[in-house]
């Protein structure tokens, strides 16, 4: 707070060591961070990057080892304490009241502003304007928060926590929600303030991490398998380290297909939440044994696309064609029972019920088939077994199939939700976001059964805005902008640049 | 060995929540100048000291298992049925009506026909809030509460009209209750000298169905799915609205029930006050047994205690029966926070530690 918080010259994390039932998330791992350093934490999903900065901001507690600062233990019980010492996180989820303006979500962190009776917003202003003067982070104090872009709410965090005097920031995953050229810009944005901070941040993207960070240090299992200077290591060592074995991006180039449509959307509008034409009159074509690559900045239809698809929002009109058949404004089980497999957006809300056990959401669309079915009575023997093959093919790192599937890491939750739509052989996939915030070894895997099953013949509509996703698995590439597809062009021909003019809403002419 | 740390754990602060509750009660008690010891000891013994006393919390136990059973589908469906009060009268007016129009159906087909009305009944007056939330939208809080006092009046309005005792008519007297109902609608009383009634088998096998069709079919599935997450079964394809009415439907019904075997076993007749509160302390016996049936069962027998208990300490401590409502209120605000408690995992691991520092020194095996 204004507190002269002293500058945090070295940090040092000795032997931390914590461990929960069943797991070693932490094992006996040593840091060390200097000033104006900063420090990049990788590792696959669930190797324990997101615990080791719970304990340094005293969330948990460790089991064994200690905090250093400047060379003095110190022991962290909340967040406030580590606060106290200038450490503050931005989580992967922020933390935004929707209906408060930036100012007052800044006012509801900061104490000085809380005088006897009234919110001392002006004091709170004024810190915001010397932050943005400092760090030149400009944000908009009387903005409401709904307002606001996924990235532009993510500087209001930075703000909210630079407000309360960090100067030493921990960053959970900053990117894993922003657009590519937001991401760029936050890059800059911690190059520049990391003149001033230490930072941590956890990534899963290589190419920041070149971009970004001194020093890397690589978590796998719970410990450190490499620590070092980042300019002295290629992006594709890194690679390696992280998940122990030297990454190939599965690559398709077999012959597109030649056996007829499977998916034709014509002339489709759908209204959005808020009402307006989410998708307007977008006309689309899905072969068989196709994959074709949605690209696009988020917001520009796909959500709407790939929910109207799948029978949960209502088509205006319009029509979808799905192997010759109907399914226009059909009931989702209607469109779950012709065929159809779905990977959503939000895989922790909508792709799984999360207080459920794996196993039982590995029957969430097939309760009533005769397989799992027996007169309204459940065969829990076969649910069992064939979720238990499940949890092995896919590799699914959990204790059991009883685990609460909410429990289990995004990555392997994706894979619950990835074992579930393919084994139940569909005619076509859409996938939305399918490796959004997930590690190298989790994306190769996806990206692998999806190619798979695109050479069974399955058709798929991939939704992503890693342009490298797309030109990597995709037969054609469809650019989509304010709800209308602005061009398809075969995969060959769809190079970064171009991709990105087209989705920046530029008509190319050819 | 976390394991049973956490077992220990959570059963400390259940134990922590008892004490809590009692001391809450106890503070109540002094304030109206009880002797506490002796209240709680009538309340918690007296009832269970001779056969009467056991048979009557066994009594008081049937509607508040069935009642509870039907809250419980609700609440693991997402929906909160407030309105098991109003559910419970109008099944004892279909009860009534069927025992009145027909009473020279043999027994074995009165009985189950009769109960049947009961839960139609029921069910009836469950499937309003439940499509009105299904399909407009409207908090189940406030209609299930509204149409309460509605039940509440249409009771009172078949009892004085139409329902109405002839021999009350005649007399003038002006009790507002039916005549007494065929003989052929008696539950059996198993135990002689005492009212306990066949009802209760009846509400320990609802126990375990309704235990057969949450976990153990496709209809329960799909009712907890859409209670734990509407979004991942509308995506799932499982029609929310239909199952939030289906769900609604049976805790209605099963109000009604309640109100059936009540009438068949206990009152033989339908008369005022029948409802008796029991369709909000199901609530907190469905809350307090966890919404399992397995927790419920247990549950109801506490509360059964408890409101014979009561009734017991006004007659030898003159402490008012209604003690017991507040006793109940106290019960909600500890269950939620206890809830709240054993939800934080940190303060877990806080105390975790603290145990082990205390029991590592004098061997460590022990408690490990």
């Amino acid at each position: 707070m204004e507190q002269q918080t002293k500058a945090i010259d070295n940090l040092r994390i000795e032997h931390v060591t914590k461990r929960f039932p069943g797991v070693l998330a932490c094992d006996d791992i040593t840091l060390e961070i200097g000033k104006s350093e900063v420090l990049a934490l990788v590792g696959e999903n669930g190797a324990g990057k997101t615990t080791l900065m719970n304990v340094l901001m005293g969330l948990y507690h460790p089991d064994e080892g200690r905090i250093l600062i400047n060379g003095e233990e110190v022991r962290f019980r909340s967040p406030n304490d580590a606060f106290a010492y200038g450490i503050g996180m931005v989580h992967q989820q922020y933390m935004l009241v929707p209906n408060m303006t930036v100012l007052e979500n800044i006012a509801l962190g900061c104490k000085q502003s809380w005088k006897p009776w009234k919110l001392d917003l002006s004091l709170v202003r004024k810190r915001i304007e010397g932050v943005a003067a400092q760090y030149g982070l400009a944000v908009d104090p009387d903005a409401y928060i709904w307002q606001l872009s996924v990235g532009e709410q993510q500087r209001v965090e930075l703000v909210k926590t630079l407000c309360l005097g960090a100067k030493f920031l921990i960053l959970d995953e900053p990117t894993s929600a922003l657009t590519p050229q937001e991401t760029d810009e936050l890059i800059a944005l911690l190059k520049r303030m990391a003149k001033e901070l230490s930072i941590i941040f956890i990534s899963h993207k290589l190419q920041e991490v070149k971009d970004l960070s001194d020093k890397v240090a690589i978590l796998r299992h719970g410990r450190v398998v490499f620590q070092g200077n980042t300019k002295d290591h290629s992006s594709s060592d890194i690679a390696a380290l992280m998940t122990g074995h030297e990454v190939v991006l599965p690559h398709n180039d077999a012959p597109a297909c030649t056996m007829g449509p499977m998916l034709q959307i014509r002339n489709l509008k759908v209204r959005s939440d808020r009402g307006f034409l989410a998708l307007d009159d977008l006309s689309l074509y899905i072969c068989k044994g196709e994959i074709v690559g949605l690209a696009g900045v988020s917001g520009n239809g796909q959500r709407e696309l790939a929910e109207a698809i799948n029978g949960l929002r209502k088509v205006e009109s319009g029509q979808i064609l799905f192997d010759g058949e109907e399914i226009t404004n059909r009931t989702p089980a209607q469109v779950i029972a012709s065929g159809m497999g779905y990977i959503p957006e939000e895989r922790n809300t909508e792709g799984i019920v999360p207080s459920f056990s794996m196993k039982e959401n590995f029957i969430l669309k097939d309760t009533t088939s005769p397989q799992y079915n027996s007169h309204a009575f459940l065969k829990n023997k076969e649910i069992e077994r064939d979720s238990e093959a499940l949890r092995q093919q896919f590799d699914i790192r959990s204790p059991n199939i009883d685990v609460a599937a909410g429990s289990l890491s995004g990555g392997n939750i994706q894979k619950v939700i990835l074992a579930r739509e393919i084994s139940r052989n569909p005619k076509f996939l859409v996938a939305v976001y399918p490796t959004r915030g997930l590690d190298m070894g989790a994306a190769e895997f996806i990206h692998k059964q999806l190619l798979q099953k695109r050479n069974e013949g399955v058709g798929i509509l991939l939704i992503s805005e890693e342009l490298e996703e797309i030109t990597n698995l995709s037969d054609q590439v469809a650019v989509i902008f304010k709800g209308k597809i602005q061009k398809v062009l075969p995969s060959s021909e769809a190079s970064r640049r171009r991709l990105g003019i087209l989705m920046a809403g530029v008509k190319d002419d050819e | 060995m976390t394991n049973k740390f956490k077992t220990g754990y959570t059963i400390g602060v259940i134990v922590l929540a008892i004490l809590a509750a009692m001391l809450l009660g106890a503070v109540i008690l002094l304030a109206i100048g009880a002797d506490v010891m002796k209240t709680y000891l009538v309340i918690l013994t007296e009832p269970l000291k001779n056969k009467i006393g056991v048979t009557e919390v066994l009594l008081r136990m049937v509607p508040l298992t069935i009642i509870a059973l039907g809250i419980t589908v609700a609440y693991r469906s997402g929906i909160i049925n407030i309105g098991a009060e109003g559910q419970m009268a109008i099944g004892i007016l279909a009860t009534t009506a069927i025992a009145l129009l027909f009473p020279n159906l043999p027994r074995a087909v009165l009985i189950p026909f009769a109960i049947l009305a009961g839960a139609v009944g029921g069910a009836a007056w469950g499937f309003i809030p439940g499509a009105l939330k299904a399909k407009l939208q409207v908090s189940e809080l406030l209609s299930t509460v509204m149409l309460n006092y509605i039940a509440a009046q249409l009771y009172t309005f078949f009892l004085r009209g139409p329902m109405l005792d002839p021999a009350e008519m005649t007399m003038g007297s002006g009790t507002p209750q039916s005549m007494r109902l065929t003989r052929n609608l008696d539950l059996t009383r198993f135990i002689k000298g005492t009212r306990i009634h066949s009802g209760i088998f009846i509400a320990i096998a609802l126990a375990l169905i309704i235990f057969l069709l949450l976990w153990k079919t496709s209809y329960g599935y799909k009712m907890r799915a859409a209670g734990a997450s509407e979004r991942a079964a509308r995506y799932g394809g499982i029609n929310v609205p239909k199952y939030l009415i289906i769900a609604m439907m049976i805790s209605g019904a099963f109000a009604g029930i309640a109100g059936a075997i009540e009438i068949a076993g206990v009152h033989r007749r339908a008369i005022e006050g029948v409802t008796g509160g029991y369709g909000f302390s199901g609530i907190v016996v469905a809350l307090f047994g966890g919404l399992h049936p397995a927790g419920i069962l247990p549950a109801a027998f506490f509360f059964g205690l408890l409101i014979y208990g009561a009734d017991m300490t006004q007659r030898l401590v003159g402490v008012p029966a209604n003690m017991v409502q507040v006793l109940q209120g106290i019960i909600i605000l500890v269950i939620v926070s206890t809830k709240m408690i054993l939800a934080n995992p940190y303060l877990m691991q806080r105390v975790e530690a603290r145990w082990h520092a205390v029991t590592k020194r004098p061997g460590q095996e022990v408690q490990s």
